[in-house]
């Protein structure tokens, strides 16, 4: 049997979702791969939605909103943009980042939906299933996903998201107009740091280790995961366990 | 999860209708067997099918269901929420529900008339989405009807003829109306006019019926040289800060209503522009008032600045202007000699057809050309490829008339930024919806009319006041009024998590979060349209989106994923 993808969709509910409906309307045939989640707006899509579907074993996520200036809710498209940028370049670690679409779809695009939707399912039919789809998911991307979700949750990542369009629009507190350019490496930088460093974290989750093993199981330079181990004593996450041999252990901090 | 949630949880007594929309969903797939196999989701106490749920019948049955099973939550698989949940949601509440409790199941729109011939594919979608939406049903919570009070008077903004007829349309029905206008005095554009079209009515007559019906009216205040500085408030309670030469001025209205018109463009480096010898129809007209018009040999171009790369909207009234305008020169000098230069001619309806047969039988000459070989003004002449014959024409002219298009006003974006309501590409004020809601903002209480949103004529614009005015009556006249109850709220179990980074504030475009004087973030609910960026935003996911919870959507995405 060919593989029929299960691919989520998150619409907006005044310009894609109505957009679907006039498909219907118009009686537009397309592949019935697609559940639909209604959303008021775009931007009320949280990353750790999408995340979340990709844990579950979901092949693919859509999300649409309104054409870019077209918002019902004037600009929450736009927040919607910086959300699934973010979402996208964690997702890179993992090779999911074709897994997921942002596309825009007016109340009045029937036809446009039916075409947007059919060319994503067969995108996603070419990549194939997801590796956590099925019974027998791939434990090393599941925690890498786990890590992902955990590192773009951070108060870190939600803030420099949550801050970018003010960022790039205006001022900073210090009179500063920041660049998108100078903004992307500090986004770059922010994402390879949270992703690591909650790498580190899922690990230990699992098993107490030494900062020399997780360097090893988790192929990043002891060095840097030595940093992270101290950045996550000081966020309370982690602790010093025990010393074996010469090498001091570190275990998960469970805070009620 | 707590034992209370848990006990919560126990109690939720979900019903699903699957309804078969005559042949719409039940011609393809069997939604008999869909309600059977609702019956083992969690949480479902009853399920059925129906021919048409939102029949009599099916509504009899929602609330009989309700009353006989004890159920707390309903979840209808049918059409589309867009246009039906509004039905189902009163058919709960009359059967004492919160209305809140509902949930809907697109399995028509989005499924059973885009899978038509995929039927068993279409059934597990059906499957999949009403699994989907009885799991986020369980999770519904009942929300508070919140009810303002409307403040029964209104703003205009803008003394034009939209805006006039707006004022006085809610003057007269009782309300207190504010009609201000940003020149010395009233009128807008009706002032630069000479005759209208389709009867040739003078201009000035009609603006002073309807400026001495304004000075008449009863609870009508004018203000003139006036410009609103600052908007504040939400539907039945606004707060406007007027400015009227240096001084400020406070209104407290219930709706606003936009009728600031439109500019004229002025076409410089285009067929040779001078104001004198070359110069617009809007000129062309105030020469006709002044008496000044002597020449014999006349040339307009039509489309002179529209319908290009740059401006490609019509601008619908100059195929009029021109027509009528070459009228009266007919009128005046019947051995005029006068052309018309077009790409294409709008006269739609009976009245304004039969006006451009009365130029052609009054001798007018139309000549049409296109955008890759448009008319050459030289000192005397225009040259002109006549798209008919093939062939070029030379055209001496004493007055060449150029019709340019009304541009949207330079200080849209700023009114606009204060309104909270959005300008499209060529920065005219964007209604709600182009034919369900013409004249409304998607912004509760905020209405427009004329050529504010699109040039339009003098006739239309009257139209569209009256319209604006009987859409803001529609508020004006109730005492309190029901806004939506899923907005964003912090929880009060959640206050700690705020770290007061006021992101929530920069992203809400409704300014409806504000640190309030306990430097505490509030959010003000009445001006909250629920879109829950907040929610997906705060840093420490402190701020819950009512109605779309994170709890809900991950029971949907759950639901499906899980499987």
């Amino acid at each position: 049997m060919s593989f029929e993808p299960r691919i989520l969709g998150f619409l907006c509910n005044w310009c894609s979702y109505a957009g679907a409906d006039l498909a219907g309307v118009s009686r537009i045939q397309y592949p019935p791969n697609m559940r639909v989640i209604r959303v008021m707006c775009s931007g009320r899509v949280d990353p750790k939605f999408i995340f979340h579907a990709f844990e579950l074993g979901i092949d693919g996520v859509f999300v649409m909103g309104c054409h870019p200036g077209d918002c019902h809710y004037l600009e929450g498209n736009y927040e919607a943009i910086t959300k699934f940028d973010m979402t996208q370049k964690f997702l890179k670690a993992i090779n999911f980042d074709k897994r997921v679409r942002l596309d825009w779809v007016s109340a009045s695009e029937g036809t446009r939906f039916g075409e947007v939707v059919t060319e994503f399912i067969k995108h996603i039919k070419e990549l194939g299933p997801s590796p956590l789809n099925g019974g027998n998911p791939d434990e090393d991307i599941l925690d890498k996903l786990k890590a992902i979700k955990l590192a773009a949750g951070s108060n870190r990542m939600r803030a420099l998201v949550g801050r970018e369009k003010t960022l790039l629009e205006s001022e900073n507190v210090y009179g500063e107009q920041i660049i998108e350019q100078r903004f992307n490496i500090l986004m770059d930088k922010a994402i390879k740091d949270e992703f690591e460093r909650h790498q580190v974290l899922v690990a230990l989750e699992k098993d107490s280790n030494s900062v020399k093993d997780l360097a090893v199981e988790l192929n990043i330079d002891p060095s840097i995961v030595l940093e992270h181990v101290i950045t996550l004593k000081t966020r309370g996450l982690v602790d010093f366990q025990e010393i074996k041999g010469n090498t001091p252990i570190f275990m998960r901090l469970w805070v009620k | 999860m707590s034992e209370e949630e848990k006990k919560d949880i126990e109690d939720v007594r979900v019903g699903v209708f699957v309804c078969h929309c005559g042949s719409n969903i039940g011609g393809l797939i069997d939604c008999k067997a869909l309600a059977e196999e609702a019956k083992s989701l969690p949480n479902v106490a009853y399920a059925e099918d129906n021919l048409y749920t939102c029949s009599e019948n099916g509504l009899a049955s929602i609330k009989a269901a309700i009353g006989e099973h004890d159920l707390n939550r309903v979840v209808v698989a049918s059409c589309t929420p867009r246009t039906h949940e509004p039905l189902f949601r009163d058919c709960i509440s009359e059967a004492g529900l919160n209305k809140y409790l509902f949930n809907f199941v697109n399995i028509r729109d989005q499924c059973t008339w885009v899978h038509q011939k995929q039927p068993e594919e279409a059934y597990k979608k059906a499957q999949d989405l009403i699994r989907m939406g009885t799991a986020k049903a369980v999770k519904l919570e009942a929300l508070d009807i919140i009810m303002v009070n409307v403040n029964p008077s209104a703003l205009i903004i803008g003394g034009g003829v939209a805006g006039m007829s707006a004022a006085l349309n809610l003057s007269r029905q009782g309300f207190q109306t504010y009609l201000i206008e940003k020149e010395d005095k009233l009128g807008g554009r009706l002032n630069s006019l000479h005759k209208l079209f389709p009867h040739q009515l003078d201009a000035s007559d009609l603006l002073d019926k309807i400026k001495n019906n304004v000075q008449k009216a009863q609870n009508l205040q004018v203000l003139t040289s006036s410009i609103v500085k600052n908007i504040d408030g939400f539907v039945g309670n606004f707060e406007v800060e007027v400015e009227q030469n240096g001084k400020n001025i406070e209104l407290s209205v219930g709706a606003i209503i936009v009728a600031v018109g439109s500019s004229l463009f002025v076409p410089t480096d285009l067929y040779g522009y001078d104001g004198k010898k070359r110069i617009t129809q809007f000129e062309l007209e105030h020469k006709f008032i002044n008496n000044d018009v002597k020449a014999n040999n006349y040339v307009m171009i039509q489309c002179v600045g529209s319908r290009i790369a740059e401006r490609p909207y019509c601008s619908s009234v100059c195929c009029m202007t021109a027509l009528k305008n070459a009228l009266i020169i007919k009128e005046k000098n019947p051995e005029a000699n006068i052309t018309i230069l077009f790409r294409d001619l709008y006269t739609p309806g009976t009245e304004y057809e039969k006006y451009y047969r009365d130029a052609r039988e009054q001798g007018v000459l139309f000549i049409k050309y296109s955008l890759d070989k448009v008319p050459i003004v030289e000192e005397n002449n225009v040259k002109v490829f006549n798209e008919y014959m093939g062939e070029e024409l030379i055209l001496p002219y004493d007055l060449l008339v150029l019709s340019t298009p009304l541009v949207a006003n330079n200080d849209n974006k700023e009114l606009a930024q204060m309104l909270k309501v959005p300008l499209e590409a060529n920065k005219f004020f964007l209604e709600a919806h182009v034919k369900l809601r013409p004249n409304d903002f998607a912004t509760d209480g905020i209405y427009i009319g004329g050529s504010a949103k699109w040039p339009v004529d003098i006739t239309e614009a009257i139209t569209q006041g009256y319209a604006a005015a009987a859409r803001a009556s529609r508020v004006l006249s109730h005492e309190s009024l029901e806004v939506d109850g899923a907005t964003s709220y912090l929880p009060e179990h959640n206050k700690s998590l705020c770290t007061g980074c006021e992101i929530c504030i920069k992203v809400c475009p409704f300014n409806a979060i504000i640190k309030n004087e306990e430097d505490e973030i509030e959010i003000i609910e009445a001006l909250c349209k629920g879109c829950g960026v907040c929610a997906a935003t705060c840093t420490n996911q402190a701020i819950v989106i009512r109605h779309f919870t994170d709890e809900q959507i991950f029971s949907e995405i759950e639901a499906f994923g899980g499987q």
